[in-house]
């Protein structure tokens, strides 16, 4: 009850105030750039779907490959990244009434950063010096600065998280004995997160910039896989993180509901922060060099992210019934209809939710030992990741787009720009069941993921996939349309929509809740736990890829 | 928490526990743990260190064989290999450059293949036919052309 008081409390004062003019400029500057990568990058999609059918072929100087890394790179690491940070720094400043002025110069820092990373990163893909694809194995060696673009992107990430960090500490100490608003502890748990997880790809570019510029000879190749799975994998988590912010506490308002019990809500959070960097040996199971014994191990902690998971669609559920249920809503399923379809602030996260169904059952497919072994590499992957990253968090950050643009341009969503967005929203939805349906099939039957051309001199093994790369190029195609549609709303409601005031839609607790217990804000402690966990996956496995490594490998050009 | 939410989670967690027993029954009572060799060897030095330097299809007796090949961009070798139905086949393999994939699209056959390591896979192929053998590791520009084939007959 006191909790509640004190979230309409606060509300009052946001209300008076409105949005802080400095802070949504910064949100709307990293969307900005989130959504012109999201356009070249999808653009970027479409051209493989269509290579890779065998119904366009790139034009002299350029190859699939390049595109590929581009795509990749592009869509996982800038545009997720850069609408990330827009959106938890808004969640921030909401909950905070503004961020600090050194906390601002920080972020500012960090966009500088990432611009230069990302423009020398890509001008090294562009000149053909980088194909090696978003995970760039080594031995495979890319031109230097490619590493050095690397680098500064993760500087860019780490000023806004120490700016995150010292925004909460200042906060804290302002209010004591208070816990934090809620989404300003899922940012703490996003960037918390963040931080550790580019520690291991920190340490692998730093093992590879000295090989690649012939300082040493040669490098640790199966230590430098397991430190970019530390990320790559770790990586995924984060945006689920975000995303699941938003279903925990977003979509419950605009249902018309309250927010689950926030205890709950704070042990998945922590959960999540605290298991997840271990998932990423899964994607290492049929490699070798990795005993059987350890890769049983890694099979538990890559599902003990099934719980919070599990929390997480057990609460969703509870909310949305009984939104559902207060709106009229009769019977077994009744209240599933009176949920606000019409409102693509609702629609889209919860496709989004629901997708997450068939994305992490395909998951627990993929960390388990004998059913990766299937799968592995193949288009079943991409067409995993296309379900989770492309429908569970991406549709959840379209979303997002609805209200907390015209939020920050103190602009209105206008009835016409909601039916534009639930038209995109089907486009993609349709789009990516269509592309990830089939290439979850695709994958089944062998064909492999990552390759050009996969008719393999007309083997009939081969051929047998071509009917459904035409589907994923079919697929494809929608979600270029979808993507042109999105950006083309994103600026709409930055620039052109009608001025007005759009409403913060965060949910309130339910009444008569316990109050939020205070050892769920122990950072430190969560930061050592999580340190632990890592420490127990990865300390046996890489002391011996350490001490029993072979001779190292030279770095090598192949493309 | 409430009482259905115990129960949701008690069976979800239990759920877990089972798939971890599956898991681990397949594992270590029936053999089926993934490829995990850990042989080491120089990559730079494949060509001299036995078996690598006369790679080829060794006849083990009673339908046993060992294959032993090395990748390298953009190439199996040796290529074009056949054996007689029913064969039990034992890859062993390295690579002499970046990291490769090796498999066979139709059988549970998918293992990494990296330098400065040594993999091994068995595959007993029962039915006739020409197997697409292919690399699921991006390894460069040519990465596409890198395939073979195994004739079961």
């Amino acid at each position: 009850m006191e909790q509640a008081k004190n979230v309409g409390f606060k509300e009052n004062v946001l209300s008076k105030l409105g949005v802080n003019p400095q802070d949504a400029k910064i949100s709307l500057t990293y969307f900005t750039i989130s959504f012109a990568t999201l356009l070249i990058g999808g653009l970027l999609g479409l051209i493989q779907g269509l290579e890779r059918a065998g119904l366009y072929s790139l034009p002299g100087g350029f190859n699939y490959y390049q595109v590929l890394t581009a795509h990749g790179l592009l869509l996982l690491v800038v545009f997720t990244a850069t609408f990330t940070i827009g959106y938890q720094l808004a969640n921030l400043s909401h909950s905070f009434n503004g961020l600090l002025l050194k906390v601002r110069k920080m972020i500012w820092m960090g966009i500088a950063f990432k611009v230069v990373g990302v423009v020398l990163t890509v001008t090294m893909i562009v000149l053909g010096e980088a194909s090696v694809l978003y995970t760039f194995y080594p031995p495979l060696a890319a031109h230097p600065v490619f590493y050095i673009g690397l680098v500064l992107i993760v500087l860019g990430i780490w000023s806004v998280d120490f700016g995150v960090f010292i925004n909460y500490r200042h906060w804290r100490r302002e209010n004591p004995g208070q816990p934090t608003p809620i989404l300003a502890f899922f940012a703490m748990g996003v960037f918390v997160l963040w931080f550790f997880a580019s520690l291991g790809v920190t340490i692998e570019v730093f093992m590879i910039i000295p090989w690649v510029l012939g300082w040493v000879e040669t490098i640790n190749v199966m230590v430098t896989r397991t430190l970019f799975w530390w990320f790559g994998h770790t990586l995924v988590n984060i945006w689920y993180l975000v995303a699941i912010s938003a279903w925990y506490i977003i979509v419950p308002k605009i249902a018309g509901g309250k927010h689950f019990n926030e205890k709950l809500i704070r042990l998945v959070v922590i959960l999540l922060v605290v298991l997840n960097i271990p998932g990423g040996f899964h994607h290492q199971i049929i490699d070798p060099a990795i005993s059987t014994s350890i890769k049983f191990l890694h099979v538990f902690m890559s599902l003990s992210i099934a719980v919070p998971s599990l929390m997480t669609a057990f609460a969703m559920f509870y909310v949305l019934e009984k939104a559902g249920r207060k709106k009229g809503g009769k019977g077994l399923f009744g209240w599933f209809k009176k949920l606000p379809w019409g409102d693509v602030r609702f629609l889209a996260p919860m496709i989004a939710m629901i997708a997450f169904i068939p994305g992490g059952a395909g998951g627990i497919v993929n960390t388990s030992n004998q059913m990766n072994q299937v799968i592995h590499n193949t288009m079943w992957v991409v067409g995993h990741f296309h379900v989770t990253v492309g429908v569970s968090v991406v549709l959840t950050f379209f979303g997002i787009c609805y209200w907390l643009i015209p939020h920050l341009s103190k602009r209105q969503l206008t009835p016409k720009m909601n039916k534009i967005g639930v038209i995109q929203t089907w486009i993609w939805t349709i789009g990516m069941t269509i592309m990830a349906g089939s290439m979850h099939l695709a994958g089944l039957v062998g064909d492999p993921r990552r390759t050009s051309d996969t008719t393999y001199a007309g083997h009939d093994t081969a051929l047998s996939w071509l009917p459904y790369e035409y589907v994923f190029a079919t697929g494809a195609t929608l979600l270029l349309i979808g993507v042109i549609i999105q950006v083309f709303a994103v600026f709409n409601m930055m620039f052109f929509a009608p001025k007005g005031k759009t409403e913060y839609p965060v949910a309130e607790p339910e009444d008569n809740q316990p109050k939020v217990p205070m050892w769920t804000e122990r950072w430190g402690l969560w930061a050592i736990v999580l340190l632990a966990v890592v420490a127990m996956a990865y300390v046996i496995p890489i002391v011996d890829m350490i001490v029993n490594a072979p001779p190292g490998s030279p770095p090598i050009k192949t493309w | 928490m409430s009482k259905l939410e115990e129960i949701w989670m008690t069976v979800s967690v239990g759920i877990l526990v089972i798939f971890m027993v599956i898991v681990g029954y397949q594992t270590y009572a029936l053999g089926m743990g993934p490829p995990s060799h850990k042989e080491t060897i120089d990559p730079q030095k494949v060509e001299q260190t036995a078996p690598f330097d006369n790679p080829g299809l060794i006849d083990l007796g009673d339908n046993k064989y060992e294959l032993v090949m090395t990748l390298e961009a953009f190439a199996f070798n040796p290529g074009n290999v056949e054996v007689p139905v029913g064969a039990e086949v034992e890859f062993t393999m390295t690579s002499k450059d970046v990291s490769h994939g090796v498999q066979i699209p139709g059988t549970n056959l998918n293992a990494m293949v990296l330098p400065g390591h040594i993999q091994k896979i068995t595959q007993t192929f029962d039915e006739p036919g020409e197997y697409l053998v292919l690399c699921n590791e991006y390894c460069g520009a040519g990465h596409q052309a890198m395939f073979t084939t195994i004739t079961v007959k």
